[in-house]
């Protein structure tokens, strides 16, 4: 096992090159912009915000709403513009995996807007929105326990493997992307898709865990980086 | 809604009076333009444009389909516009605006009357094959003036578009895998913005400046100096001579424009 | 064990310290642990850590001036935008008292006015008054837009930052605590006042600024830099100043309206005597309740 060369020659614990920029977009309240492979995700937040959807809000709490969107031209055959039943999943999951570190009990009635727009996709576009959402949450002035940070592990050649590209997503035999908060190691996001035996799972959702914690580093960084005043 | 304090309309009203305007520049000055082209590879031509704050990313994909039956020869432009709730916390998520629509025919008009892409070089076989180009326009901030900002995007994003060779074998279209050929144009032109504030007009407008305006013209103009597109908006009237200076303005700025080209 | 120092740069979820220390604002104890959940600067005083955000939204507190818009007028009242998620009312009787008058000939959409939380309620939706010096609608001049948690620098200590603009620029300003300011002045002044401000803003953490500030001003406006004698950069506090009246004599004088306010109320408990006798009194000055026609002395405030 495990010096196996992937297709594009990666270990099988090796990440894609990743960038994060914090604070990219003028309007938004928060904003982030991260590359992984080919991958490029732009992430506004607008929030907390006064809302007019009244049956959204909470009495006691703010609410978060998320927005997935996949440019046109983000893929090989043109997209139609506009939600559909893939969009809207990973919209949800995101809300789900990202609301368990914010703490809005001091926002009551308010709603925070999360817009993921997929730029440019080439595999483990969900989990890159995620951790994109969480640096732009922080640059909002959000207040968190945690930044939520998001990565794949999944199962190629019969070899578990971290963080699938497109290709080995579509010719791989399962992808397990998960989110934590790498402070407590709370799962936050978690799906599975494929084939995995109960000894496989467990050790692409440890490969998957050990990925977050590389990337959350990142994440720090260009906080660090947009923040500091040297 | 999105009120206008009052005595923002009345200083930026007074500044423009006077010549002037709230980040310095001149009536007739744009903010600072940049320009990338191929920023997206898996788009065949693309690339993000900012003026000052605006900034706007577009993505041209092509994609074979059947010609128009009156133009059997001729391929065939789509124009898109998503005013992304990214990019203003006005925009709404959902299907586009009357404001996008607008946005995106108006920018459409200025590539088409122009006529500078050359439409019967992407024919492949008349009547039943030809190349149509989507061109998707992805707005990601707003800071004033979209107009401009999406047509410098399309029009570069249009010089570096890149098509697969397409031959019919044996009665069907087959794309050659590395073989590419660049998008056939022949002309140049760009979008010169003007806001009707008081009673001067203004070029390229910051939020504000469009927010207080009372009128708005976009003017299409080629390298040439032909006008091809033009496009009143705005709730108030414009003068015949306030139309004719915006024009004349436009014909020596565009020149400026598509040297960032 | 602790495991920042002040004024350290951290981010959320941060582990700051162990048990021995109390958790602040902007931070929270798990597992005896205090962590931060915000982005933002350490805070260390005695044993207690805070975590002073570097951006957040302004969340209406009783007593706070703040700057707000006209959004709509209604029948008893007008929806005031203070830039917020809360947004705030103002209602007819905290401007009339019992008098009735069309509100949208008094105050109408679009007007920007300063004003005061006079209360927040379990929604945090403020109720705003006029109660206080300088209240009321604002004639002319600009809106400058600054992030609420860098307006403690923009004043500066003792107002020591917003004075020596004001003095240079002979603009009269307002700070909201809601991040509006508002600037009137000559208009070239208006706007170099607002670049300035921005710059203030982009750099509210950077050592040093109050003479880098003096240089641009005095560079702007006289053409060339200050006298040496420039005297010592204060330490810039971390602690959000106490917003106050920037001169001597009229921080005196404040205090002297107010306990004289405090006796009044003291005097006639009802509330809607008293706003009309503060009304009468300020139309006596001027008559639109504008700063225009005041001292070209702008005042912030805050009671705690």
């Amino acid at each position: 096992m495990s010096e196996m060369i992937r297709e594009d020659g990666r270990k099988f614990n090796e990440l894609r090159p990743i960038k994060i920029e914090a604070g990219v977009l003028e309007r938004a309240d928060g904003s982030a912009y991260l590359e992984v492979g080919g991958n490029k995700i732009l992430v506004a937040v607008y929030g907390p915000r006064e809302s007019y959807i009244r049956r959204l809000l909470e009495p006691n709490s703010g609410v978060i709403r998320c927005r997935y969107n996949m440019a046109p031209f983000s893929v090989d055959d043109r997209k139609r513009p506009g939600p559909d039943r893939r969009s809207s999943e990973i919209s949800k999951i995101t809300a789900d995996a990202l609301r368990p570190a914010l703490m809005l009990e001091n926002y009551p009635r308010s709603m925070i807007d999360i817009y993921i727009e997929v730029i440019e996709a080439e595999g483990g576009t969900r989990c890159a929105g995620i951790t994109a959402a969480a640096v732009a949450l922080v640059d909002a002035g959000v207040p968190m326990k945690d930044i939520v940070v998001g990565c794949a592990a999944g199962k190629v050649n019969d070899e578990i493997v971290l963080d699938l590209s497109e290709v080995e997503d579509k010719e791989g035999q399962a992808d397990v992307p998960i989110a934590m908060m790498p402070r407590t190691g709370e799962i936050t996001l978690l799906q599975s898709d494929g084939d995995l035996t109960e000894e496989e799972f467990a050790k692409a959702i440890d490969l998957a865990m050990e990925g977050c914690r590389q990337v959350s580093e990142l994440q720090k960084e260009a906080l660090m980086k947009k923040y500091s005043t040297e | 809604m999105d009120i206008v304090p009052e005595i923002t309309r009345q200083s930026i009203t007074n500044l423009v009076k006077n010549g002037k305007r709230e980040d310095g520049r001149e009536l007739t000055e744009y903010r600072d333009i940049s320009i990338e082209t191929n920023v997206i590879s898996k788009a065949e031509g693309s690339a993000r444009v900012k003026i000052g704050g605006t900034q706007v990313i577009v993505g041209i994909k092509p994609q074979l389909g059947s010609p128009f039956p009156d133009t059997p020869d001729l391929g065939v432009l789509m124009t898109n516009c998503e005013m992304l709730p990214m990019a203003d916390p006005t925009f709404e998520p959902g299907p586009p605006s009357d404001d996008s629509i607008e946005l995106a025919r108006v920018v459409d008009r200025g590539i088409r009357e122009s006529e500078l892409v050359e439409l019967d070089k992407l024919c492949v076989e008349e009547g039943k094959h030809v190349w149509m180009l989507f061109i998707d326009l992805h707005i990601i901030d707003n800071c004033g003036n979209l107009f401009d900002a999406c047509e410098l995007a399309v029009m570069a994003a249009l010089k570096s578009t890149k098509l697969p060779v397409a031959t019919i074998v044996d009665e069907e279209v087959v794309l050659s895998e590395d073989e590419t050929f660049d998008l056939p144009i022949n002309n140049e032109l760009a979008l010169c913005t003007f806001v009707k504030i008081g009673d001067k007009m203004v070029i390229d407008p910051t939020l504000d400046e469009q927010r207080v305006a009372t009128a708005r013209l976009n003017v299409g103009v080629t390298k040439d100096g032909h006008i091809c597109s033009m496009q009143k908006g705005g709730k108030y009237p414009l003068t015949k001579d306030e139309v004719l200076y915006c024009v004349n303005t436009a014909i020596t700025k565009v020149k400026e424009l598509i040297e960032y080209l | 064990m602790i495991y920042v120092e002040n004024k350290d740069l951290v981010i959320p979820g941060q582990i700051l310290s162990d048990d021995e220390y109390y958790s602040g604002r902007g931070t929270f104890k798990e597992n005896g642990k205090v962590c931060s959940s915000l982005i933002g600067l350490v805070s260390l005083r005695n044993k207690k850590i805070r975590v002073i955000p570097l951006k957040s939204k302004y969340v209406p507190k009783k007593g706070d001036v703040v700057i707000g818009k006209i959004n709509d007028v209604r029948f008893s009242m007008w929806d005031v935008d203070i830039n917020s998620p809360y947004s705030g009312i103002l209602p007819a009787f905290e401007v009339f008292g019992r008098e009735k008058k069309e509100l949208n000939k008094v105050y109408d959409v679009g007007d920007v006015l300063f004003l005061r939380v006079v209360d927040v309620d379990e929604i945090k939706k403020a109720k705003l008054g006029l109660k206080g010096r300088g209240m009321g609608k604002f004639k002319g001049g600009i809106i400058v837009d600054i992030a609420p948690t860098k307006v403690p620098r923009l004043i500066g200590k003792k107002g020591s930052m917003i004075n020596m603009i004001k003095d240079k620029t002979n603009c009269k300003i307002v700070v909201g605590q809601n991040g509006l300011v508002w600037v009137k002045g000559d208009e070239d002044m208006e706007q170099l006042t607002k670049n300035i401000i921005h710059l203030i803003e982009a750099e509210a953490h950077t050592s040093g600024l109050t003479n880098k500030i003096k240089n641009k001003l005095y560079l702007a406006i006289d053409g060339e830099l200050p006298p040496e004698e420039t005297p010592k950069e204060e330490e810039f506090v971390l602690e959000k100043p106490k917003l106050q009246n920037f001169k001597e004599e009229l921080e005196q004088e404040e205090r002297e309206a107010e306990e004289k306010e405090e006796k009044e109320k003291e005097d006639k408990p009802n509330i809607a005597e008293v706003i009309e006798e503060l009304r009468k009194k300020t139309k006596n000055k001027d008559n639109s309740l504008s700063l225009g026609g005041n001292s070209n002395n702008s005042f912030i405030l805050n009671n705690k």
